[in-house]
C-alpha cells in the first residue's frame, strides 16, 4: 500500500515564475526506505516540504496536481494533523531546535499532543537512547556541536513515533562514524518498527546500501525512479551528476574493461571486495 | 605561511578545546583537517584568521603574530567560509552579498563588478544574481558564502565543511578550484568529514582528536590506516576499505582513488592470468 502518492504535482514558490517541482508522479510504499537525490537545487527539499504540508500551508505559493500522504490530503488538512503521521528532520538543526534543554526539545511535540506524563517520559527517554544523547538530556541544544544538535533534531521526531519520517540530509554535520551510526538507527527503525523512511542525501557512498528505492530528480523533475541496484546500474545516474558509491563505480569501470565480475552490482565496499576476491581467485 | 607553536585554547566555559597543537602550513599547501565532532578542528582554524587567540602559545600568519593585528587586517589575506552559511549571509541579493567585502576593502567599482561576475560564474550562481540568498537551497547558500570570500582573492582560504549539501558536480568544481589555488601558490585549508572528497583530492591530512593532532601526512597514507582513523571517528574511503579487505591477496595497501584502484587491479588480474 502506498503511504505517499503524487500525481502531476507541480509547485511554484511565491514571487517566482519558474516551478521548483514539475509534474512529479511518484508512489512510495508503506515500510519502504526511499532515497531522494539529485543535483543541488533540483527540487528535493521542495518535494519533501509537500509531504508534511509545509507546502502549501507555510510556504504558500501555487501547488497543482494531486497528493495523498498517509491517506490524508495535505492540501486540505492542516499541518498539525499531518504532524502525528509525518516527522520531518531538517537539513540544518538550527532551524528546528529552540528549547532550553535537550529533553524539553524532544518532549515538545508530545506536550502539544497532550501525551500523559508517564508515556511522555518513556518515549522521550527511548528517543534519547536511540540517538545516543541520553547523557546530554539536560544540556542546552545551542551549546552542542552541530552533530549533537542533529541527533537532538532526530530524537524529537522519533519521540512522536510517526509512521513516516522524512530526513533532509540529516547527517551533513556529523563525522563519518556518527553519520554511520545515525543511518543505522534510521535503518533499524525502518526494519524493526516498519516506519517508512524518505531520506534526501547526496552521498550515496553512505546510504545506498540501506535504500530499497531511489528517486533521482533534476531541474524539478523526476528523471529516474526504481529499485536501488537497478537505478545504480544505469549509466544515466552518473550522467546526471549523482555520485554513485565508489565501490559501484569501480565495478562499472572494471566491467567495461572486460573484467569478469558477478552480475549483482555492489553498493558497498564489502560487496565489491567479495566480487574481486572471487575474480582474483578464478584467475 | 601559517606557524602554530604549542597552542592551547580554553573557551570561557572552561572547555579546553586545544591542548598543545604545533604545525606549519606552507604557502601553496592543500590541507584537510579531519576528526570527530568536538575534536577542536573549527577552533584550530579560527586561530588562523585571528577570530580566536591562543590562551597559551603562538600563531603566526606570514610571520606576524595573530595577537598583534586585527581580524579585519588578517582577513584581507585569510578568507574564512563558515560551516553554516546562515551565519554569514545577510544581504538582499546574491550580488550584494558577494560585493560586500570587496566594498569594505575599498576596491574600485569596476573591479568589484568584474570580481562579482567571475565568482558568480565560477560557482554556477549567475542566474541568481538578483535573488535573495534566503530564497536559495542549502547547497546554493553554501556556494554564495564561498563566492563572497573567493571574490576578494585571499592568499589563504579556510573552508569549514565546504562539501555539505553539494552534489557530485559541485564537489568536482570545488576540487578543480582548489587545485588551481595550489598552482598559484595559495593555501587552502578545509575542515571536513567527507572522506570520499578527501580521497579524490589527496591533500595533506591532519587528524585531530580531543584537542590534539594525532596524525599528519599524505592522504593515501593516513586514509589507509584503519586503527588511527577509528580514533578520529573516520571511516576509510570505500576504495581503501576494498583494498584493506583484500590485503591477504598480496594487494597494494595505499590506494584511495578509483582510477588508481582500477590500474592496480587490472595489473594483478593480468599477472595472475599469465
Amino acid at each position: 500500500m502506498a503511504i505517499i502518492e503524487t500525481k502531476n504535482l507541480t509547485y511554484t514558490y511565491p514571487s517566482v515564475t519558474k516551478p521548483s517541482i514539475i509534474d512529479v508522479s511518484i508512489k512510495i510504499e508503506k515500510g519502504e526506505f526511499t532515497l531522494i537525490t539529485g543535483p543541488s537545487g533540483c527540487g528535493k527539499t521542495t518535494l519533501c516540504r509537500c509531504f508534511n504540508g509545509l507546502i502549501p500551508h507555510f510556504y504558500q505559493g501555487e501547488l497543482k496536481g494531486e497528493i495523498v500522504v498517509a491517506e490524508i490530503n495535505p492540501i486540505e488538512h492542516p499541518i498539525y494533523e499531518l504532524a502525528t503521521h509525518v516527522g520531518l528532520v531538517f537539513q540544518n538543526p538550527d532551524n528546528q531546535l529552540f528549547a532550553l534543554s535537550v529533553e524539553k526539545d524532544v518532549a515538545f511535540g508530545l506536550e502539544n499532543l497532550g501525551v500523559p506524563r508517564e508515556k511522555m517520559r518513556e518515549r522521550v527517554d527511548s528517543a534519547l537512547n536511540l540517538t545516543g544523547i541520553f547523557d546530554l538530556r539536560e544540556r542546552a541544544p545551542h551549546e552542542l556541536s552541530g552533530g549533537q544538535q542533529q541527533r537532538v533534531a532526530i530524537a524529537s521526531v522519533l519521540a512522536m513515533q510517526p509512521e513516516l519520517i522524512i530526513l533532509d540530509e540529516p547527517t551533513s554535520f556529523l563525522d563519518p562514524l556518527s553519520a554511520k551510526n545515525i543511518f543505522e538507527v534510521i535503518y533499524e527503525l525502518n526494519r524493526k518498527l516498519g516506519i517508512t523512511v524518505v531520506l534526501v542525501e547526496h552521498r550515496l557512498d553512505l546510504i545506498a546500501r540501506y535504500a530499497d528505492h531511489i528517486i533521482i530528480m533534476d531541474e524539478g523533475k523526476v528523471v529516474l525512479n526504481g529499485e536501488t541496484r537497478e537505478i545504480l546500474r544505469s549509466e544515466e545516474a552518473r550522467l546526471i551528476g549523482v555520485g554513485v558509491p565508489k565501490a559501484t563505480h569501480l565495478y562499472q569501470i572494471l566491467r567495461k574493461d572486460g573484467v569478469k565480475l558477478a552480475d549483482t552490482i555492489p553498493l558497498t565496499s564489502d560487496e565489491m571486495a567479495k566480487l574481486l576476491r572471487e575474480a582474483l581467485k578464478a584467475q | 605561511m601559517i606557524v602554530v607553536e604549542d597552542v592551547y585554547f580554553t573557551y570561557p566555559n572552561s572547555v579546553e578545546a586545544l591542548k598543545g597543537v604545533s604545525l606549519t602550513i606552507r604557502n601553496g599547501e592543500f590541507v584537510a583537517i579531519m576528526g570527530q565532532n568536538g575534536a577542536g578542528k573549527t577552533t584550530l582554524v579560527k586561530h588562523f584568521n585571528g577570530l580566536l587567540k591562543p590562551t597559551k602559545g603562538k600563531v603566526l600568519v606570514d610571520e606576524v603574530e595573530t595577537t598583534k593585528v586585527s581580524v579585519a587586517t588578517l582577513s584581507r589575506n585569510v578568507g574564512f567560509v563558515f560551516q553554516n552559511p546562515d551565519h554569514q549571509l545577510f544581504s538582499e541579493t546574491v550580488e550584494d552579498e558577494i560585493a560586500f567585502a570587496l566594498r569594505n576593502f575599498r576596491f574600485k567599482e569596476s573591479i568589484i563588478k568584474r570580481r562579482v561576475t567571475w565568482a558568480l560564474n565560477l560557482l554556477g550562481l549567475t542566474q541568481y544574481r538578483k535573488t535573495s540568498p534566503f530564497m536559495l537551497s542549502g547547497g546554493e547558500r553554501k556556494r554564495v558564502a564561498l563566492a563572497s570570500v573567493l571574490a576578494w582573492n585571499p592568499k589563504i582560504l579556510i573552508l569549514d565543511e565546504p562539501t555539505i549539501g553539494q552534489d557530485y558536480q559541485q564537489k568536482e568544481k570545488l576540487r578543480q578550484f582548489i587545485l588551481q589555488m595550489k598552482t598559484q601558490k595559495k593555501t587552502t585549508i578545509i575542515v571536513t568529514h567527507d572522506v570520499e572528497f578527501v580521497a579524490e583530492c589527496s591533500p595533506r591530512v591532519l587528524l585531530m582528536q580531543n584537542g590534539r593532532i594525532i596524525a599528519d601526512g599524505e592522504a593515501r597514507k593516513i586514509l589507509t590506516e584503519p586503527e588511527i582513523l577509528r580514533q578520529a571517528s573516520i571511516v576509510p574511503p570505500q576504495v581503501a576499505q576494498i583494498f584493506l579487505q583484500l590485503a591477504d591477496l598480496e594487494i597494494p595497501r595505499n590506494v584511495i582513488d578509483v582510477y588508481e584502484a582500477r590500474e592496480k587491479l587490472l595489473n594483478m588480474l593480468e599477472r595472475r592470468g599469465k
